[in-house]
């Protein structure tokens, strides 16, 4: 059925036609739309045989999901930025134990300076946790990935991360063609656990293994993502096949062909790119886009494969690994390993900064040129910062870097008089 | 593809008011999309909204940085940010005030519009008398209705404020809508 809804809400009832049995809320911006909704599903009867419980903290929320998950109950969450953070040791136990439960990250940038808006800091900063994750480009997508991550998870007894962009997915009222009951039924059956806690046949989960076990441990969650590899296109084309739509898999190419210049990025930004790239292409210009959907497993293959004809790339990422540079980047290298493909990374979008067309355009006509640098910072105000280095070469006591820049450029005075 | 940017402050129901016109912009028939300017909003703090409608999907986003459309909620506004950056020259302005444009020295941002596109609707006023609130939102968007009766009509918009605000307080705000619409719409058949 078609409905004009906002991102949350339509991730809300996508998660309600899964019919979760237990979810856990603690409300952090921009997701807290999610969890309110479902709360309000399961109180008003929608949502039968669910739990809904607020928890005390992120923490809490992701606690409660790995006891849920461990006595066998169809379990979901939502967090983001510093939430994601301050529930990380939980994180890693939800998936060094094995549990399938699925958590939507609406992706926000981390603090210090504080920062609510988007980007994907938080996503990057449990890149290694042993979580599947997906990036989805659209609401539509963001509801039809979230009913395939919970097959994805019960099927290898892993958690799922379904990563959209905070505000921009979350908070936009698009059209949305949501599926049935009756679709998702016959795309996802009910849960039956792989591993549960009963009195009745006790077993130990999350037991303590020492040096001569957890080599395996660990190489056996690695095992189970590179599995993630041949199911996840498996079950995105399963699910497409019901709702005749294309969504998820692990990588999506936007433009037939190939293009000697070809732009690698994840998430919403790919709409914005299109508006530039469908004109420059048809100018003449040869240069095509790419999406990395799965970003844990990394589809080091598929990249090559889709990249492996390219002159250039340029990867352009809403996240700084500070002291390195690109992190999808780095991946992106590591999959064209061999070659001597340049691979060019673009920073851009964080803390919420617009990515523009006329930007990008800008970014692009530079980059098939081969005239960007290694790593490069769209929109960049170097002068700002170089008066902070000068302030703060000149006098020690120079103060807050984030007060001084944001004095610097007029934004304190800006605040008091609007 | 046509582009709208609401100014108001925080309180005066901006973000609704883009999510009710993509709302009723869907029940026309057409693809919309509306987000707001991510701040972090108080009341009172200048706050942005954005809406695309076209005819067929929209994956743009980045900020509506040329409108069609300029809605102004707050004419205190025009004091503190520019708020006519980037308007087309074939774009409209509605403004929230019971002054003309000249009455509100902005006549030289807005000289250069064809007649007709720049309209003043006493939406506050509308408001307090229909809602029992002063706020402007949905007495604008059924102003609105009137100049771009081919973007949305009449019944849309109903349909929309219905389903944002449930029962008795979108019964007030439709009331509100449709007188806003009836004044602009006979206005505009006078001229």
């Amino acid at each position: 059925m078609l409905r004009q809804i906002d991102g949350s809400f339509a991730v809300a009832e996508a998660v309600a036609l899964c019919r979760p049995e237990v979810v856990s809320c603690y409300p952090i911006t921009p997701q807290t739309h999610i969890v309110e909704h479902l709360g309000e599903l399961v109180k008003d009867g929608h949502l039968k045989g669910c739990e809904f419980i607020n928890t005390e903290s992120e923490f809490g929320a992701m606690s409660l999901c790995i006891g849920s998950s461990s006595a066998g109950a169809r379990t979901y969450t939502a967090t983001a930025s510093q939430g994601l953070l301050f529930m990380m040791e939980a994180v890693y136990n939800a998936s060094g134990m094995g549990l399938p439960i699925v958590m939507t990250l609406g992706n926000r940038a981390i603090g210090a300076p504080i920062n609510i808006w988007n980007d994907q800091t938080d996503a990057m900063s449990a890149r290694d946790a042993g979580w599947i994750q997906l990036f989805v480009e659209s609401n539509q997508e963001a509801v039809d990935v979230h009913i395939q991550a919970f097959k994805l998870a019960e099927a290898l007894s892993l958690p799922v991360m379904v990563c959209m962009d905070g505000f921009i997915l979350t908070h936009s009222y698009t059209r949305i063609d949501m599926p049935t009951q009756e679709q998702v039924d016959s795309f996802l059956p009910p849960f039956v656990a792989r591993q549960k806690l009963d009195p009745a046949d006790p077993v130990s989960m999350g037991a303590m293994v020492g040096p001569e076990a957890f080599t395996e441990v660990r190489y056996l969650a690695h095992y189970k993502q590179l599995e993630a590899l041949e199911l996840i296109p498996k079950l995105a084309a399963e699910y497409d096949a019901i709702v005749g739509r294309d969504s998820g898999g692990l990588l999506k190419s936007h433009y037939e062909g190939d293009a000697e210049t070809v732009v690698v990025t994840m998430g919403s930004v790919i709409g914005t790119m299109k508006e530039v790239l469908t004109p420059m292409r048809a100018e003449g210009t040869s240069i095509g886009a790419i999406t990395v959907r799965s970003f844990r497993p990394f589809p080091k293959d598929e990249v090559y494969e889709a990249l492996k004809n390219a002159k250039r790339v340029i990867v352009f990422e809403k996240a700084l690994a500070v002291g390195l540079g690109g992190i999808l980047s780095s991946n992106i290298r590591w999959a064209l390993r061999g070659t001597a493909t340049p691979v060019y990374s673009v920073i851009g979008g964080l803390g919420g900064r617009p990515i523009t067309r006329p930007s990008l355009r800008t970014l692009f006509e530079k980059g098939v040129k081969d005239q960007l640098e290694e790593t490069h910072f769209l929109d960049l105000n170097l002068d700002v910062v170089k008066r902070q280095i000068d302030r703060e070469r000149e006098q020690t006591g120079s103060g807050p870097a984030a007060e001084n820049i944001l004095r610097d450029i007029g934004a304190l005075r800006a605040a008091k008089t609007a | 593809m046509f582009q709208i940017r609401i100014h108001g402050r925080g309180g005066q129901g901006v973000v609704s008011a883009s999510e009710m016109m993509s709302v009723a912009a869907f029940h026309n028939g057409r693809y919309s999309m509306s987000f707001p300017s991510f701040g972090s909003e108080r009341m009172g703090a200048p706050v942005m909204a954005f809406v695309r409608i076209d005819d067929k999907e929209i994956e743009l986003r980045e900020p509506v940085l040329d409108p069609d459309l300029l809605i102004i909620q707050d004419p205190t506004l025009f004091h503190a940010i520019d708020v006519f950056s980037g308007l087309k020259d074939t774009g409209y302005v509605l403004i929230n005030s019971r002054k003309t444009a000249e009455e509100l020295g902005i006549l030289d941002a807005v000289k250069h519009l064809p007649a007709g596109h720049v309209v003043s609707v006493p939406a506050t006023d509308l408001a307090l008398k229909h809602i029992k609130r002063p706020t402007p939102n949905t007495v604008l968007l059924g102003a609105a209705t009137a100049m771009h009766s081919d973007l949305f009509e009449m019944a849309s918009v109903e349909k929309a404020i219905m389903e944002i605000f449930p029962g008795k307080v979108g019964e007030m705000n439709v009331n509100a809508a449709k007188a806003a619409h009836d004044v602009i719409a006979a206005s505009r058949q006078a001229h």
